[in-house]
């Protein structure tokens, strides 16, 4: 690509102008994500009108479907709030502090990302079910669901708040604390504005997971109405153009959320 | 920012408690009880037949999903870092719709598309092909699903490498091939290595999307996820627990394959 530097006349980039190859490989791959993803996706669309768009509206505003919006966001909302300020603390510890065991703890981070979300609520329902052996039974309750959400999205905030962390600049906070700054001061004038962007980053793929979650839900979400889990009933019941209509609007909010902060994303690079 | 002894103690407790509570106890207590229902017991349900039909589909499943992404991934980081062309950042934003997307939605535009009373997948029927409730619609979900790890992971890196080297690798005469082969692959190699391990993950557990499109026939469709879904709810929870303990194993696999690629990579 082209740098800001004098450009010299090079023979041809390995890949980009010979026209036939690079033409061709970016139609393979346009055309192939086309028929994984936006054709099913069209699809979709499409059929949630298959009734008429009434028909989708009145799908899509059922109060059974507004319950399950409201029930989804609104827990996604907390547990992105939380995964802010706990995601951001975790990552503090792990960058400031020193203790044994801390590089452990720092690998275990990731596992929500590896792990199956069916065993996540396998083992969640384990400890906070109605077998749980500390006596905490939190199954088919909102915080149950949400705990079940904690856990799937504890490592977006973190992992995204670290690296930026690392890189900050202590020369500041010294000159900072020299001048009389106190900790607290430090903290909220120096440290969150130039963690913001990170925070936002994370949070946002926080939110976009917990809304679509589906896998650790389903044995802990009992009568907790969940959208993914209001559609996937809606399946089950052959209620295509219902089941369609709420997907396109979760759709719409995913979308939305992904525009936004896409822009902080991609700038971390993280993995999902 | 000097901190107190009291203060970093403090800190470190809440994060210690909050930890303990979310991953590190709940992780103790399934190993406690694969063994407390009788570790061979639960591990003779795991691997009944059923449950062996589910982890040669899970492993079926992951054979194709992986290598097909992996493929598709390095060469759409290459479309997108290094050609320029109209509708590439449009293109950069679309990828990431998988993750974005709510997997039972996922598996719902699978079914609308492929199901066999509708007219594409009627069509694929007709000519003997069974997409959905059968193998093809599940690898098709765990595609989509997964479709942007490996691409997420190597476009960073292929930027950070930069065209130098390529460019002066064809300068002396090199091919494509042979420039792709000897340089851009071995630039970004652990970066493509993390994103197969971590697209192995999401195959290995994808839930949702596989529960909508397999139907979830017992010996049949059922991949692993589905399974241990299956044993809790006939309240078999032994062998649930046993077949859970698998994945959560190949999960710590997993973690402990991420971090020594995410060092490798780093370094």
């Amino acid at each position: 690509m082209s740098t800001g530097a004098p450009q010299v006349t090079l023979p041809k980039p390995a890949f980009a102008p010979r026209f036939g190859s690079a033409l061709l490989s970016r139609g393979l791959v346009i055309t192939w994500f086309s028929i994984i993803v936006m054709i099913p996706l069209a699809f979709l669309v499409l059929k949630s009108f298959d009734e008429g768009f009434s028909a989708f509206w009145d799908a899509a505003t059922s109060p059974q479907a507004l319950e399950a919006l409201r029930t989804t966001v609104t827990l996604a909302l907390v547990v992105t709030a939380i995964n802010c300020v706990m995601g951001t603390l975790i990552a503090w510890v792990l960058v400031r502090d020193e203790f044994r065991g801390k590089a452990l703890l720092n690998s275990i981070i990731d596992l929500p990302f590896a792990l199956p979300t069916i065993v996540a609520g396998v083992t969640l329902l384990a400890l906070y079910g109605n077998d749980s052996p500390i006596g905490i039974d939190l199954a088919y309750t909102s915080i149950g669901v949400s705990i079940a959400l904690l856990f799937i999205t504890l490592p977006f905030v973190v992992r995204s708040v670290q690296p930026t962390l690392l890189e900050l600049d202590r020369d500041m906070e010294e000159a900072a604390a020299s001048l009389g700054a106190s900790n607290w001061t430090i903290f909220r004038r120096l440290i969150i504005p130039s963690l913001r962007p990170a925070i936002i980053a994370g949070a946002g793929l926080a939110f976009a997971r917990a809304i679509g979650e589906f896998g650790s839900l389903i044995l802990i979400a009992g009568q907790v109405k969940i959208a993914s889990i209001v559609i996937a009933a809606r399946i089950e019941q052959n209620d295509a153009v219902g089941a369609a209509a709420l997907s396109v609007t979760l759709l719409l909010i995913s979308v939305v959320v992904l525009l936004i902060f896409g822009r902080f994303a991609k700038v971390k690079g993280l993995p999902i | 920012m000097a901190q107190s002894r009291k203060g970093r103690w403090g800190l470190r407790s809440v994060v210690l408690i909050y930890l303990s509570a979310l991953l590190i106890v709940p992780i103790g207590m399934i190993v406690y009880q694969t063994f407390e229902a009788g570790f061979v017991d639960s591990f003779k349900a795991a691997f009944s037949e059923q449950g062996i039909a589910a982890l040669k589909l899970t492993l079926l499943t992951v054979a194709i999903a992986v290598p097909a992404n992996t493929i598709f991934g390095v060469l759409a980081a290459i479309v997108i870092v290094r050609q320029k062309w109209h509708g590439r950042a449009l293109f950069n934003t679309l990828i990431d719709i998988p993750f974005a997307i709510s997997p039972v939605v996922i598996g719902l535009s699978l079914l609308l598309l492929y199901g066999p009373l509708e007219p594409v997948g009627g069509f694929f029927l007709d000519n003997g092909i069974r997409i959905i409730f059968s193998t093809p619609g599940i690898v098709l979900a765990c595609i989509f699903v997964s479709l942007p790890f490996v691409v997420r992971e190597v476009v960073p890196v292929l930027q950070e490498v930069g065209d130098d080297q390529e460019q002066a690798a064809t300068t002396l005469g090199a091919n494509w091939w042979q420039t792709f082969r000897r340089i851009t692959l071995p630039g970004i190699r652990w970066g493509v290595t993390y994103g197969v391990v971590i697209s192995t993950a999401r195959v290995l557990g994808e839930f949702g999307a596989v529960y909508v499109v397999s139907g979830r026939i017992s010996g049949q469709t059922e991949t692993l996820p589905l399974f241990v879904r299956k044993q809790f709810e006939v309240l078999d929870s032994g062998g649930g627990y046993a077949a859970a303990m698998v994945l959560a194993f190949v999960a710590l696999l997993t973690l402990f394959a991420m971090n020594l690629a995410n060092r490798r990579k780093d370094a």
